[in-house]
């Protein structure tokens, strides 16, 4: 198999290391609001990815529920509960 | 070194779908913090969701949207050049429902805090002990 | 407990990377996934209901039965949302929640939002309206719209949201979306196809068979945009208030 200018595969290898260090990041800070500020950041990143991967309308939805909703979801509940995490 | 290059490229988006899965489970077992859970949870599920997208890629597609004319005037359409739409469609539901069950979680989660007073895992078995 | 979920992600982690050596490649189009099935729908989609975009006519259409239920569960999960925190005013005294600090009103976010929020409704409109042409659909304006009253929320407060919309009309109309989204169903039932056939309206309509569908799909992905938009706005407002409702972040 010979690899493929049209896969946009560096965009690929971009793209996905940047997720993980997020997804790494959204697990590991002691104050959750970062937490849930991050976990927004790792749904944009996905977003980028997906339209990479041609799966458009995936992207949309994504762009509209995990960076926005979700985050925001995140977001009341950190400010509800008690900020700082103890791991 | 483009064998090399090639092989990565073939299997690149697995084995960061796994990564992530991994991240997500050990957050989901490990961290001590329900919010935490929670994320973990999102993360793994980005994860599954990566997998199925990657599988729907094609090589020389583009995406699932057919060019059309507005006469009605309609030519076949060739498969290999459309990126496969099933797993966009299986995926795009799931997100949104997704979307709805870390809702449920957060309110369970706030649920809880009002009730024990915190989110740490061994302080809420400290307090169910008593 | 760190070590066992190591040891547990370190078994996980070396069975499904060698799993992962018998995946096909990536972006292979003879993978099994876009062989079988898929060719289908690439080829014949337009040809049976007249919408270009697949992603739509397969969610809609062909898998129309499973995205009913799938807007189901997210109306359930708003109402989980709701019996699990709501709480009226009685019961309220007698629980002490930390509430975020509350400083005054910022005039600039205030006016930008008053700006932002018809812009972002007339866009979700667009994208319900015209998810059979471009990347959109129902899920995706529902989310729109309502993320457009979540920040009509955010910069003012949910008070005010709540002027606007009433959580009695917030709640009727998710219910709503999903009895339309089972009308136009049932509707194909009496008259004379099966559940969802979009195709029995086309007789009805005086219209092309392909094109009832495309109807039909527009019907369902307004059912679909109407739940989705009142179960995000419920969801935000029980969930950044605590479940009282007065203020939100």
């Amino acid at each position: 198999m010979t690899w493929d200018a049209s896969l946009l595969w560096q965009f690929d290898l971009l793209i996905l290391p940047m997720v993980i260090i997020c997804a790494i990041a959204a697990l590991s800070f002691k104050d959750l609001v970062s937490c849930a500020v991050i976990s927004g950041a790792f749904s944009f990143l996905m977003c980028l990815l997906w339209t990479e991967m041609l799966a458009v309308d995936v992207a949309f939805t994504e762009a509209a529920v995990g960076a926005g909703v979700s985050t925001v979801l995140l977001l009341g509940t950190a400010l509800h509960v008690k900020r700082k995490s103890k791991d | 070194m483009e064998d090399l290059l090639a092989y990565i490229i073939s299997r690149y988006n697995y084995w960061a779908a796994i990564i992530l899965l991994l991240i997500g489970l050990y957050g989901m077992i490990a961290k001590n913090n329900l919010l935490k859970k929670v994320i973990g949870m999102t993360i793994f599920q980005a994860a599954i969701i990566l997998f199925y997208v990657s599988i729907g890629d094609k090589r020389g597609a583009t995406i699932p949207i057919l060019a059309h004319g507005h006469d009605g005037a309609h030519q076949a359409v060739e498969a290999a050049a459309y990126a496969n739409p099933l797993p966009h469609v299986l995926m795009l539901t799931a997100i949104v429902v997704g979307v709805s069950t870390l809702g449920v979680a957060l309110a369970i989660l706030q649920k809880i805090y009002r009730v024990h007073g915190t989110i740490e895992e061994d302080e809420i078995l400290e307090t169910i002990d008593q | 407990m760190k070590k066992t979920a190591l040891l547990i992600i370190a078994v996980l982690g070396i069975l499904l990377l060698r799993a992962a050596e018998d995946l096909p490649f990536w972006g292979d189009p003879q993978s099994p996934a876009s062989v079988h099935l898929s060719d289908y729908y690439l080829e014949e989609s337009y040809e049976e209901t007249s919408v270009p975009n697949i992603v739509t006519s397969v969610l809609a259409d062909y898998r129309g039965y499973d995205t009913m239920f799938e807007t189901v569960v997210i109306f359930c999960a708003g109402i989980t949302v709701l019996i699990v925190l709501r709480r009226t005013h009685r019961r309220r005294a007698k629980v002490i929640s930390p509430r975020p600090e509350r400083p005054g009103a910022d005039i600039i976010l205030q006016t930008a939002a008053r700006l932002l929020v018809p812009m972002m409704q007339l866009f979700a409109l667009y994208v319900v309206a015209h998810g059979h042409h471009s990347p959109g659909g129902g899920f995706q304006g529902g989310v729109i719209l309502g993320s457009s009253l979540i920040l009509l929320a955010l910069s003012y407060d949910i008070q005010m949201a709540l002027h606007r919309f009433k959580e009695k009309l917030v709640l009727l109309f998710s219910a709503g979306g999903v009895l339309l989204y089972a009308a136009i169903g049932l509707a194909c039932l009496f008259l004379g196809r099966n559940f969802l056939a979009y195709g029995a309206w086309a007789a009805l309509l005086g219209i092309s068979e392909p094109e009832a569908h495309s109807h039909g799909m527009l019907g369902v992905e307004i059912g679909v945009a109407i739940t989705v938009l009142c179960i995000m706005f419920s969801l935000y407002i029980d969930l950044a208030s605590g479940g009282d409702l007065d203020e939100g972040l």
